[in-house]
C-alpha cells in the first residue's frame, strides 16, 4: 500500500492540474498548419508550378498568415502578463525553444509575403500597383523564385518542428519527454496541410497528388505515434503510466476514436479509395484529417500536462 | 558565489505546517496559494508501514529546468544560487510551471509566476528563511552548501540523506535527513 496525504490542497499550484488551456494546442494546430502549408507551397514554388495561375502556391500565404495570426492570438491570449509580451523580443534564450519559436514567428512572416510577391492577385494589383512591378523583376530572375520556395519550406520546417521541440524539452511530463514528438507534430501538420490543399485546390492535379501524398503522411503518422508509445512503454514505470493515459487511461477514448480512428483510420482507405478514382473526391475524408489533427495536439497537451513523475523517494 | 541550500531532519518534523503558515504571512502569499506544502508518504502494510514527512518547495535545482525553458529570462538563479523571478521580465506563459517536475510554480493573480524564494530579502540580511526560523522542532537548516564548515554541510556528511526525483538530474538544493 502506498498512501499519500498533503497539505497542499491546492489546484491552483499544481500544474497537473491544466496550466495550459485550450489556447496552447489551438496554437500548436494553427502552427502545424501553416508549417505544412508553408512546406507544400515552397515545393510548389520550387517545382515551378506558380506559372500556372490555378496553383495552390499562389493563394495558400494568405490563408497561412490568417491561421498563424489566429495562433499567435491564441497564444496571446494565454499569456497572464499580456503587457510583458514585448519582453519577448529583447533578447534570445539559447536553452528555451519558445525564445526560439517567438523569433521563428516572427521570421516566417516575411516569407509569407515573399510568397505573395511572386504572383500576386489582381485585387491586390489593382490596389498597389507596385506590386506588379516587384512580381516581374522577380520572374526576370526566376533563381530567386526559386530560392523563394526553398526559404518557404525551410521556415515551414523549423516552425513545424519547434512546436514539438517546445514540448519535449521538458523532462518534467514524461509524455512529452519524447525526441519524436517534433516528428510527429511535423507530420501531422503536413497531413493537415495536404487534407486542406486538397479540400480547396483549384488544379486537378493537385488534389490528386495531395490526396496522394496525405495518405503518406498519414501512414508515417501511425508508425511515429506507434513509436512514440513503444519509446514510453518500454521506459521508466512514469513512461509506462504516462503511454497508459492514451492507451487505457482517461484519454483513451478521445485518443482511439477520435485521433486514431476518425482522424487516420477511416480518412485514409477513404482517401485511398479516391485517388484510385473508385469513389469520388469529397471534403469529408480531409475534414476528419484536419479534425484529428487539432485533436491530437488537445490530447498530447492536456495528457502531458496530467503525466508526472512518480514522487516516491524513500 | 555561494550555493545556499536547505536540510530538513525529517526525524524532527511533526509535519505541524507551521512552515507553510509562516511563508505565507512572510511573502503575502495570496489566499488559495501557497509557496511550500508538506507531504506525509505512508508505505506499507500495517503493522509493516512506515511516514516519512516531507516539507515541500521549490528545490532551488543547481540543474533548474524552469530556468532553462525561461524565453525572457525572467527565471534566473542569484549570486547565492537561488532560482528567482523578475516580476517585470516575467509574460506569464507558464512555461517554467510545466518545467517544473516539483510543481513548485504558479501564476500569481498579478501575472507573473511565482514560488519559493528562500526568503531572498531575509537571506540578504543574513537571517534565516521564514520557514526555517519559525520551525519549532528545529527541524529545518539552512546555509552554504559549498562551505564546508556551515551546518548544512556538516550535516549533509554525517548524516544519510535524499533529494526529491534526483533521477531526473535537477540537481535539487533541499536535502532530507533519513
Amino acid at each position: 500500500m502506498f498512501e499519500l496525504s498533503t497539505t497542499r490542497n491546492n489546484p491552483l499550484i499544481d500544474p497537473a492540474l491544466h496550466a495550459w488551456g485550450w489556447e496552447i494546442p489551438i496554437y500548436l494546430f494553427l502552427g502545424g498548419l501553416v508549417a505544412g502549408m508553408m512546406i507544400i507551397s515552397g515545393y510548389f514554388i520550387f517545382s515551378g508550378r506558380q506559372k500556372n495561375p490555378d496553383c495552390a502556391c499562389n493563394f495558400l500565404p494568405f490563408f497561412s498568415i490568417f491561421f498563424l495570426t489566429i495562433g499567435m492570438l491564441s497564444l496571446f491570449f494565454d499569456l497572464e502578463n499580456k503587457i510583458n509580451v514585448w519582453r519577448l523580443y529583447t533578447t534570445f534564450q539559447l536553452t528555451s525553444p519558445m525564445s526560439y519559436g517567438a523569433w521563428i514567428l516572427i521570421l516566417v512572416y516575411p516569407a509569407l509575403v515573399l510568397n505573395i510577391f511572386i504572383r500576386p492577385p489582381q485585387l491586390l494589383i489593382n490596389k498597389i500597383p507596385k506590386l506588379k512591378i516587384i512580381s516581374d523583376k522577380l520572374y526576370e530572375r526566376s533563381y530567386l523564385i526559386k530560392w523563394i520556395g526553398v526559404l518557404n519550406m525551410i521556415w515551414g520546417f523549423l516552425l513545424g518542428a519547434y512546436t514539438g521541440v517546445l514540448l519535449s524539452t521538458m523532462s518534467a511530463r514524461p509524455l512529452w519527454n519524447s525526441s519524436l514528438l517534433w516528428m510527429l507534430f511535423i507530420v501531422s501538420g503536413l497531413s493537415s496541410a495536404a487534407a486542406f490543399v486538397h479540400m480547396i485546390a483549384r488544379d486537378r492535379y493537385e488534389r490528386e497528388l495531395l490526396a496522394k501524398a496525405d495518405n503518406g503522411f498519414l501512414t508515417t503518422e501511425i508508425f511515429v505515434i506507434a513509436l512514440l508509445l513503444i519509446g514510453l512503454l518500454t521506459s521508466s514505470q512514469s513512461g509506462i503510466n504516462a503511454a497508459k493515459l492514451l492507451l487505457t487511461g482517461p484519454f483513451a477514448s478521445t485518443f482511439w476514436v477520435l485521433v486514431v480512428g476518425i482522424g487516420i483510420l477511416i480518412p485514409l482507405p477513404l482517401q485511398l479509395l479516391a485517388v484510385n478514382h473508385k469513389v469520388k473526391h469529397t471534403p469529408i475524408p480531409p475534414l476528419m484529417v484536419i479534425m484529428g489533427g487539432l485533436i491530437l495536439r488537445f490530447v498530447i497537451v492536456y495528457a502531458g500536462q496530467y503525466s508526472n513523475w512518480l514522487n516516491i523517494h524513500f | 558565489m555561494s550555493r545556499y541550500g536547505m536540510v530538513i531532519d525529517t526525524k524532527k518534523c511533526v509535519g505541524c505546517t507551521d512552515c507553510v503558515i509562516a511563508c505565507e504571512t512572510e511573502n503575502n502569499v495570496p489566499y488559495g496559494f501557497s509557496r511550500s506544502w508538506v507531504n506525509q508518504i505512508a508505505i506499507g502494510k500495517f503493522p509493516d508501514t512506515k511516514v516519512e514527512i516531507l516539507s515541500e518547495r521549490c528545490n532551488h535545482c543547481s540543474n533548474p529546468p524552469c530556468v532553462h525553458v525561461c524565453p525572457t529570462g525572467a527565471s534566473y538563479v542569484n549570486e547565492l544560487g537561488i532560482v528567482l523571478v523578475d516580476h517585470d521580465k516575467c509574460i506569464g506563459c507558464k512555461a517554467c510551471v510545466e518545467a517544473c517536475p516539483y510543481g513548485a510554480r504558479y501564476i500569481h493573480p498579478d501575472g507573473y509566476a511565482d514560488k519559493c524564494t528562500f526568503c531572498n530579502h531575509r537571506v540578504e540580511k543574513g537571517e534565516d528563511p521564514a520557514c526555517v526560523a519559525v520551525c519549532p522542532t528545529h527541524s529545518m537548516y539552512f546555509g552554504d552548501l559549498d562551505d564546508p564548515n556551515s551546518e548544512v554541510s556538516k550535516l549533509l556528511n554525517s548524516r544519510e540523506h535524499h533529494t526529491i526525483l534526483p533521477e531526473i538530474g535537477t540537481e535539487p538544493k533541499i536535502f532530507y535527513l533519513k
